[in-house]
């Protein structure tokens, strides 16, 4: 099984666009190894400026460029991104519609055991409530590699988040399904439908295949793209299932849970019971122990599915 | 009008009437930055409607955002708006003329109106004719008020670091914020050592409400290599009419019929005096 952390991916395919096309450039805040662009910096250096540990100044930067007909990419760790600078988001960039696209690295509690500074479980609601900005949290590298090929084809406004650590693919090499802006139905199935984003989709699919064994069909929707949310994919993956679940790197309120809990209760009601990360400073540890006590784990997703199911 | 110290009263004028008929506006700052406005448009800046879209043309910002109505009166002057459509509009229910430049408009770049943006994205603009080999120039226009925003220091410090000569900022001093001065509500002197210690060329006009002075520093500054520069335009609040000069409580605020009256003879008055200049 593969395992590549999507930011080396993001600077992958930005390398090779950008020695294509010299309007693309990418912005750091002293976070190039963090962010894997140490290899972007070094090839381009004509394309590549640092800001210092400024991400207000590093969004600002940006719009400038973008105004002047750049093609910048803001990558820095998505905690200080998303909120540190969230007004420089707004303005400078989704207000005055500048082509800036803003990758968050370190997303949601990659960096673990550093505490609630450096968590981003904030982002998706922030950036999702601004109007004119997009926000995408692809699932593997296969998906990260399709979705920036897409985004260096536009001229909008986008945020973007991944996380820090190697993820396990959930597509296979050669046979991605991507279609900009449309939901990736991950597994068909007509029980019960689990609709999850960034690294949570892996999860959510293991969490099929265990309900599988016990004899529940499952729907997985890899719903990578948070805004403009494929309210489409979701009915049609919903409207057949008993109820549904959602499963989010994310703090409890105004995120995936309560987007897709919207969706469903105007167009299909039925039960939602949203999975994320607690409203609280969450628990000191790895990544990966941070999400098994929060039940963020394929077991604990199939069993919250049974018990949905139990009760219908 | 070429003679544009008599232009910036006949501005004034119009900022004037645009804050009458929409009962609103920042008309303090309005009257304190426009011969800055003035000669940045009618003398310094190669931008016009024919070249807005032009890779070369210079880049602005208005920073200090709510000088809008200031900056609108400009921007038709240029032949970008229709100023008895912005008059009649400005403020009104649905209009496109918001108390804040918006870049749905044509002329204007970036929006603005949270202060402490203006620098910053100007560093990204002349960074980006840098990379690109160009010779346009950059400028921004802040508030003194607005300097207490860590933001703008993010861009000084930006701006000084990569030696940014295409980019010139420009404070209008005025010494006044909305609650009173500057001085008291939080200090900024010296601030020609703030900047110059983020390797910064400062200019020191000591009558930014001057066209000469003005014009004066603004070349000086095109021939600074090196470092960026800041023009620090000493100027008046209000300028334009004793009514409201010097006056902290006319930052935003409507004339009543009888300071109107007074207001629009004094600016009369200040044109035809400079019209004879």
């Amino acid at each position: 099984m593969t395992k590549t952390a999507n930011k080396q991916v993001i600077c992958k395919v930005l390398l090779d666009a950008g020695k294509k096309d010299e309007n693309v450039m990418a912005l750091c805040s002293d976070s190039r190894g963090s962010a894997s662009f140490t290899e972007f910096a070094r090839e381009l250096p004509g394309q590549f400026i640092e800001t210092g540990i400024a991400e207000q100044n590093l969004v600002s930067i940006c719009a400038g460029l973008a105004n002047c007909g750049k093609k910048p990419y803001a990558v820095s760790p998505a905690c200080f991104l998303s909120t540190r600078s969230y007004e420089q988001c707004k303005i400078d960039v989704a207000y005055s519609d500048t082509n800036v696209k803003l990758i968050g690295i370190s997303g949601g509690v990659s960096y673990g055991a550093l505490g609630m500074s450096h968590h981003s479980a904030q982002d998706i609601a922030a950036m999702a409530a601004v109007p004119n900005m997009r926000v995408y949290l692809p699932s593997d590298r296969l998906q990260t590699e399709c979705l920036m090929k897409a985004l260096l084809r536009d001229e909008k406004p986008a945020y973007i988040r991944v996380g820090r650590n190697a993820v396990e693919d959930v597509y296979e090499e050669g046979c991605v399904p991507f279609e900009m802006d449309k939901a990736t139905v991950v597994a068909p199935g007509t029980d019960i439908a689990i609709i999850a984003c960034g690294e949570m989709v892996k999860p959510a699919a293991d969490a099929a295949i265990l309900l599988r064994g016990k004899g529940i069909s499952a729907a997985v929707l890899d719903m990578y793209c948070i805004k403009p949310l494929d309210k489409e994919g979701i009915i049609k993956t919903a409207e057949h299932a008993k109820a549904v679940v959602t499963v989010e790197e994310h703090a409890p309120f105004g995120g995936l849970g309560s987007m897709v809990s919207q969706v469903i209760s105007e167009n299909c009601p039925k039960r939602v019971r949203n999975l994320s990360l607690p409203d609280a400073p969450v628990i000191t540890g790895t990544s990966g122990e941070v999400f098994d006590y929060y039940g963020l784990n394929a077991e604990n997703i199939a069993k919250v599915a049974e018990e949905l199911l139990k009760d219908e | 009008m070429k003679n544009l110290k008599a232009l910036a009263y006949k501005l004034r004028e119009d900022v004037i009437d645009m804050i009458v008929e929409g009962k609103a506006g920042h008309i303090g700052g309005d009257m304190s930055v426009m011969e800055i406005l003035t000669e940045l448009y009618f003398d310094q800046m190669n931008i016009g409607p024919d070249n807005m879209e032009a890779p070369d043309r210079d880049r602005f910002i208005l920073s200090k955002g709510h000088s809008v109505e200031a900056y609108y009166a400009v921007l038709a002057e240029k032949g970008f708006l229709d100023i008895k459509d912005v008059i009649a509009r400005f403020s009104r229910f649905g209009s496109r003329y918001i108390g804040h430049p918006n870049n749905k408009l044509p002329g204007i770049e970036m929006n603005s109106g949270s202060l402490g943006h203006g620098l910053p994205v100007c560093v990204g603009m002349a960074l980006a004719a840098r990379t690109d080999g160009r010779n346009y120039r950059v400028y921004t226009v802040m508030g003194d008020g607005e300097l207490a925003e860590g933001s703008v220091w993010e861009g000084a410090m930006a701006a000084g670091h990569y030696g940014l000569d295409n980019l010139c900022a420009v404070v209008d001093r005025n010494r006044l914020q909305i609650s009173g001065n500057t001085e008291d509500v939080m200090g900024q002197e010296d601030l020609r050592e703030r900047f110059r210690s983020f390797r910064w060329h400062v200019i020191d006009v000591a009558d930014g409400n001057d066209i000469d002075q003005l014009k004066a520093a603004f070349e000086e500054a095109k021939r600074i290599k090196g470092r960026p520069t800041v023009l620090i335009a000493n100027t008046v609040k209000g300028k334009g009419s004793p009514v409201m000069e010097n006056k902290a409580d006319w930052h935003h605020r409507v004339p009543s019929h009888e300071e109107l009256k007074q207001i629009r003879k004094d600016l009369e008055e200040r044109k035809e005096e400079a019209l004879r200049d």
